[in-house]
């Protein structure tokens, strides 16, 4: 068993992005879940006396207009973006892998009938789509994160519904089939597991598209709104005060970046560790 | 011919589907959520609202209807080709929307030049170098390429460019160095994927059986590469830009808002910030009108260019 897993994690590091990735996703949890024990400055802590620092002992990284700490802002604002990066997805997931399963399966007018929606709902821009519901939801994290996953549902059920329509015919699944299986039964068992490699690889770069979605929708004010240290958000907050403090530019765009450069190549390794053909590009 | 009337059909069932879901679920939501225009509407005109004005406007707007009333009564004006009336600035929304149309369309053109300026060399040196440093190099820029927040590009430029070195203006439109800055970051912003693909495709073309004939005529190795190769995997790119339209002008929205660019995205984000709703439902339409119709020309392109594909499909 052990060896096994040895064997498997080596042939996954063997990709020399899964590496960087790895070690990028290490450094990254590390400053998230380290960082708020090492300076404990509170992210919201407004203190006009030391508005627009330099890095200091103190302030790791600075503080901004309102004396916030930038390092803790930072730090709060990783897990909020990664984690609703990350929940924004399972939820696509949740909605869109059953639809596609089901859809694939079953086949005749239903699945035409569904496809020809999705398809036609594909085809507009999903930023434009997101601005729309986000708005008029009303802005905020929540509407955000609602408009996100109702965009990005219909991609893993196109993705999953053209590999079911793959499998299908293979003899396992015909086994499964004749052997009084119920279709439920043949979904889960057979069928499920099939397309679980494409779902992860989709998942790991998807999660960096959405947080480049949810730093936009923050940053034109349709997001996050202050004083939420989510990086567009703050990066929208800051704008008056680049040309004195650069930095408070600087910090939250290459945090979203290096963090949406990590999913990029998590996604990219594990491609070639599930060996999934070449080329074929998720939406 | 067949085969083209039946492409253009099945575009059109797209734009029908596309723009009734669309802009149904946008209606919806627009009347299920607290905060309705008229009080935006009363609001702009700095007036004390009082129950009586809202009703009145209310009535006038065909508010109190029924929702799928009042959405039918939307479907029925686009029909006759009339849009609306915006509710905040009391314009007709095509008006509104086509005086937006040019400074979009520019910024578009100067993106995709930047993007041609940018994807071309780097696609071309990974798959010359195909193994080699420059080929690692151009698939790094691309990865990287791919993980930068456009806006935040945008940021960087402005930072540098206009107010440490002073060279350009930071926003508006106008003169042609307006354009510089916002078309960098567009191009920048959507070349990955090109890179990617022309990559990809050129490998493949310059494994290709035409590629060796042309190297054992003795024709120099520049000569191939640009005009036989290149050539040859710049169909892909093609459909490609038909596939992405709908990338290019989700991307071009926060480009516009940050660079102050008086383009349709700008529109958008003030009407849906306003729920100005006839804006955002004629916006919708008329997005997936020039996304469906993109589309349809490349399709159509696409069959020109190679008559083998017409063939083929009609004969199976």
């Amino acid at each position: 068993m052990e060896t096994t897993l040895i064997i498997k994690t080596s042939r996954l590091l063997r990709n020399p992005n899964m590496s960087i990735g790895m070690l990028l996703a290490m450094l990254l949890a590390g400053v998230t879940f380290l960082g708020g024990a090492l300076v404990p400055h509170d992210p919201f802590q407004i203190d006009m006396s030391n508005r627009l620092q330099g890095a200091s002992s103190a302030h790791w990284l600075g503080t901004d207009q309102l004396g916030r700490d930038v390092f803790s802002r930072m730090v709060f604002g990783a897990k909020l973006t990664i984690g609703l990066g990350m929940f924004a997805i399972v939820m696509a997931i949740c909605i869109g892998v059953p639809i596609g399963l089901f859809s694939g399966y079953i086949g005749g007018r239903i699945d035409a009938f569904f496809m020809r929606i999705i398809d036609g709902i594909l085809a507009f821009p999903d930023f434009i789509l997101a601005i729309a519901i986000a708005g008029m939801l009303g802005p905020s994290l929540t509407n955000m994160i609602i408009a996100i996953v109702l965009v990005r549902w219909i991609v893993y059920a196109r993705v999953v519904r053209g590999l079911v329509l793959a499998e299908k015919e293979k003899e396992y699944v015909l086994v499964s089939k004749v052997s009084y299986s119920s279709t439920f039964k043949t979904i889960r068992m057979h069928l499920l597991p099939q397309v679980m490699p494409d779902i992860i690889v989709m998942a790991a770069i998807d999660v960096g598209k959405v947080i480049l979605l949810i730093s936009a929708l923050s940053y034109i004010g349709l997001g996050a709104q202050p004083p939420i240290p989510e990086w567009g958000a703050m990066l929208n907050d800051g704008r008056g005060y680049f040309q004195v403090i650069p930095s408070l530019m600087i910090y939250p765009g290459l945090a979203i970046m290096l963090t949406v450069l990590c999913c990029n190549l998590l996604g990219d390794g594990l491609k070639s560790y599930f060996d999934i053909r070449k080329g074929r590009d998720y939406l | 011919m067949r085969r083209i009337l039946s492409i253009i059909g099945s575009r059109m069932l797209q734009l029908v589907i596309m723009v009734l879901i669309l802009s149904f679920v946008t209606f919806l939501l627009m009347k299920v959520t607290p905060g309705d225009p008229i009080r935006a509407i009363l609001k702009v005109d700095d007036v004390i609202s009082t129950t009586a004005e809202e009703d009145r406007l209310m009535k006038e707007y065909g508010f109190d209807q029924p929702v799928l009333v009042q959405y039918s009564r939307w479907i029925w004006s686009v029909a006759q080709f009339d849009l609306g009336e915006s509710i905040i600035a009391k314009r007709p929304v095509l008006d509104m929307i086509m005086s937006r149309l040019p400074a979009t369309v520019a910024l578009s053109i100067g993106g995709m030049l930047v993007l041609f300026l940018v994807s071309v060399p780097l696609g071309m040196l990974g798959a010359v170098y195909e193994g080699r440093w420059p080929d690692y190099l151009s698939r790094w820029m691309a990865m990287v390429g791919a993980s930068i927040p456009s806006f935040w590009l945008g940021l960087l430029l402005i930072y540098f460019f206009s107010l440490k070195l002073n060279l350009l203006p930071v926003m508006g439109k106008g003169t042609f160095a307006h354009f510089v800055l916002p078309s960098i970051t567009l191009g920048v912003a959507m070349a990955p994927m090109y890179i990617r693909l022309l990559r990809e495709r050129l490998i493949s073309t310059l494994q290709s059986s035409y590629i060796e004939a042309a190297k054992a005529r003795g024709l120099r190795k520049e000569r191939i590469l640009l005009f036989h190769a290149l050539r040859g995997s710049l169909i892909p790119l093609v459909t490609m830009f038909g596939l992405s339209i709908g990338s290019l002008l989700g991307g071009i929205t926060v480009i516009e808002i940050l660079f102050s660019w008086p383009g349709m995205g700008e529109l958008i984000v003030n009407s849906v910030m306003q729920r100005d709703y006839p804006v955002i439902q004629g916006y919708i339409l008329i997005i997936g009108f020039l996304v469906v119709i993109t589309n349809l020309i490349v399709d159509l392109m696409y069959l020109m260019i190679n008559p083998q594909i017409k063939q083929g499909k009609e004969l199976g």
